[in-house]
């Protein structure tokens, strides 16, 4: 019981509805008119979502945080807020409490019966929209930067990542034979719950030049073993969640269908922090650097 | 008090427990109270119940409470309080009813098919909310899900009532065997929702079956309020017909106890209740069960005061749960059902050494 909830509670705000995501993925970035009007009184601000948190030190906005949510674990002195609670699962007397004058929310924060109480509460509200892919991250950026009245740090910061992760993506321009990733988000039972399309793992892998093993579900399935045989994995995504509770390579290739693949017969395992492969945030740049030098040779990557 | 009672107890354990029954339900009215009150003035905010109270009688400048108190007192503490009370009392009320009628001591609301049939709603609207069942969520709002919770416990209950009932007589054993198979099905087709969802409704999902009463609201206490009050309304005028039951159904017959009746009103009553407490509060697990015993083990089994007794321990534990909830992990909350559960079932374990040999079950 305790690994999938932990596991579940590990990544940070994953795909919306599938529909939605595709329906952002062919969606350019948001025009000026889009984007919320500044709080008028951010002096008393919580943020609710884990890249919200790291884009709001990035602007170095963050005198004015009084507390977050139990996702926002980055940078360190984050976590020393006080912690208002899972984003899905947020009461409305804890917000309050915090007496708050502004609050940034990503996407899917709830439930909706707070979000109610907070609008009766007259506190302004900025929903901050994510996709997973380069442009998700960058609206992202924007949406806070339009919301803290702090646009041209926001620009340049979103100038800064996106060309990071431009650079981040250019290495990987030239690989010719792309690897095959799977996902895993917890192992139990001997049973992989793995990655489909659709999720944060599945934009990752891709802006690391990988493919996604199991590109034919969306969310997060179980695969039965003739699907971990078919999906022909070269290498296995896991999360690092530090100490006890991973999920070690013997416990992952004691699968013998794991163990039969490409990636059980070289084991190939690659384990990143939870929130910084999946956060969708301004470290992701970093993150698909790393994802791709752990994937391939570093002699196939070009600079 | 506990000490107290049970001396009392031993001096006449097999005695006419009827003044002690009265005078333990005038004590667990002022439990209510009192913790009512608690609840009231406590939280995760320093919003004060006391400012409030001095506001309906000085309306002064210096008495005129901010917004926001007044929004955290009104607005989120006493809808959440009163829901309580509506949701504490019918779960347990609706315990001590399925106990008497099925004359087994594990029975709960969960065996009428209830729960399972309000999981098995709720987990279709967290599921198919957002895309086949889109414009039902856009025309009911955030009235989908309680609505839904409700319509899949009634109408398992109804069904199996159905399946129940031949020839005017309904069995209570074919009852027990088919809710256990009318639960499988729900339990299955609750699967293949499961296995369709993505993370975040998995989420929910786990949220929702640990319940919560933080998503009280005015309008959903308008909802289910009515629905929970005129079941528990009917209680007490089964509670002779459940005491005359409990010699067994051919001798509550012979007795001119119009047993079909109250078999179908019992178990009308526990589906509106439960349904609809389930539907506004989640899974809540332990307090049919523990509430009933534990009255049973002070005041003994005569339905007249444990029915209304249940009542009233239910909604003050609930509450008091409620309050831990609400305050051990603040500014975030814990679901209410791990609370019922972590306090509850030691709780039960130790009353259960202490006092088998009470039981007698």
């Amino acid at each position: 019981m305790k690994s999938p909830f932990r596991a579940l509670s590990s990544i940070i705000g994953q795909g919306p509805c599938v529909f939605f995501s595709a329906l952002l993925l062919s969606a350019h970035a948001w025009a000026a008119e889009d984007l919320p009007q500044p709080f008028e009184d951010p002096s008393r601000l919580v943020v609710i979502g884990g890249s919200l948190t790291e884009i709001v030190y990035a602007l170095g906005e963050e005198e004015n945080l009084v507390a977050r949510d139990s996702t926002s674990t980055f940078p360190p002195e984050a976590a020393e807020l006080p912690d208002i609670g899972y984003m899905r699962q947020l009461s409305p007397e804890g917000v309050l409490s915090v007496s708050p004058t502004a609050i940034l929310a990503l996407e899917g924060s709830g439930p909706p019966e707070t979000v109610d109480v907070l609008e009766k509460a007259s506190v302004p509200m900025v929903i901050v929209p994510e996709s997973f892919h380069r442009e998700g991250i960058l609206d992202k950026i924007r949406f806070v930067g339009a919301a803290l009245n702090a646009q041209d740090e926001a620009e340049e910061l979103a100038a800064d990542v996106s060309q990071e992760i431009a650079a981040a993506q250019r290495q990987t321009e030239n690989v010719t034979e792309r690897k095959r990733v799977l996902f895993v988000l917890s192992m139990e039972g001997g049973r992989l719950l793995a990655s489909g399309t659709g999720t944060a793992a599945d934009g990752i892998i891709a802006m690391a030049g990988g493919i996604n093993a199991v590109g034919v579900f969306p969310g997060y399935k179980q695969l039965t073993d003739e699907a971990v045989v078919e999906a022909r994995p070269d290498v296995v995504l896991l999360m690092d969640r530090g100490g006890d509770f991973d999920t070690g390579d013997e416990e992952l290739f004691a699968n013998p269908a794991l163990a039969g693949t490409p990636a059980g017969q070289n084991k190939a395992v690659v384990r990143m922090d939870g929130s910084y492969l999946l956060g969708f945030g301004p470290r992701t740049a970093g993150a698909v650097r790393d994802l791709a030098t752990a994937l391939y040779d570093t002699k196939t990557l070009a600079n | 008090m506990q000490m107290l009672l049970s001396r009392q107890l031993a001096g006449a354990p097999e005695g006419d427990r009827s003044a002690l029954a009265r005078l333990v339900l005038g004590l667990l009215l002022l439990l209510l109270a009192a913790v009512a009150g608690l609840s009231i003035a406590t939280g995760a905010s320093d919003a004060s119940a006391l400012s409030v109270v001095e506001s309906w009688f000085l309306e002064t400048q210096e008495t005129a409470l901010s917004t926001r108190d007044r929004l955290i007192i009104y607005d989120i503490r006493l809808p959440r309080i009163v829901l309580g009370i509506l949701v504490g009392a019918s779960l347990a009320v609706s315990g001590a009813l399925m106990q008497g009628l099925f004359r087994n001591p594990l029975a709960d609301p969960g065996i009428i098919g209830v729960s399972a049939g309000a999981g098995l709603g709720a987990i279709t609207v967290i599921v198919l909310g957002g895309t086949v069942l889109g414009p039902v969520v856009a025309l009911l709002g955030i009235y989908t899900l309680p609505l839904a919770a409700f319509a899949g416990g009634l109408i398992t209950t109804l069904l199996l009532y159905r399946v129940a009932t031949r020839r005017g007589q309904t069995s209570v054993a074919t009852m027990l065997l088919a809710g256990i198979a009318l639960a499988a099905l729900s339990g299955a087709l609750s699967g293949i929702l499961i296995y369709l969802a993505d993370d975040r409704q998995l989420r929910d999902l786990t949220f929702w079956g640990l319940g919560s009463l933080g998503g009280a609201t005015w309008t959903k206490i308008w909802a289910a309020g009515p629905i929970i009050l005129a079941a528990l309304v009917t209680t007490p005028f089964l509670a002779r017909s459940l005491d005359a039951l409990s010699l067994g159904e051919a001798s509550a017959r012979h007795l001119g106890i119009p047993v079909q009746r109250m078999k179908a009103a019992a178990i009308l009553s526990v589906a509106a209740a439960t349904g609809a407490a389930v539907a506004v509060s989640g899974g809540i697990g332990f307090v049919g069960i523990v509430v009933p015993h534990l009255l049973r083990l002070i005041i003994g089994p005569d339905h007249r005061y444990l029915l209304p007794g249940s009542a009233l321990l239910g909604a003050s534990l609930l509450l008091l749960a409620d309050a831990v909830s609400r305050t051990i992990v603040a500014p975030a909350e814990l679901p209410i059902g791990i609370v019922t559960a972590v306090f509850g079932a030691p709780f039960f374990l130790w009353v259960l050494l202490r006092r088998r040999d009470m039981l007698d079950l």
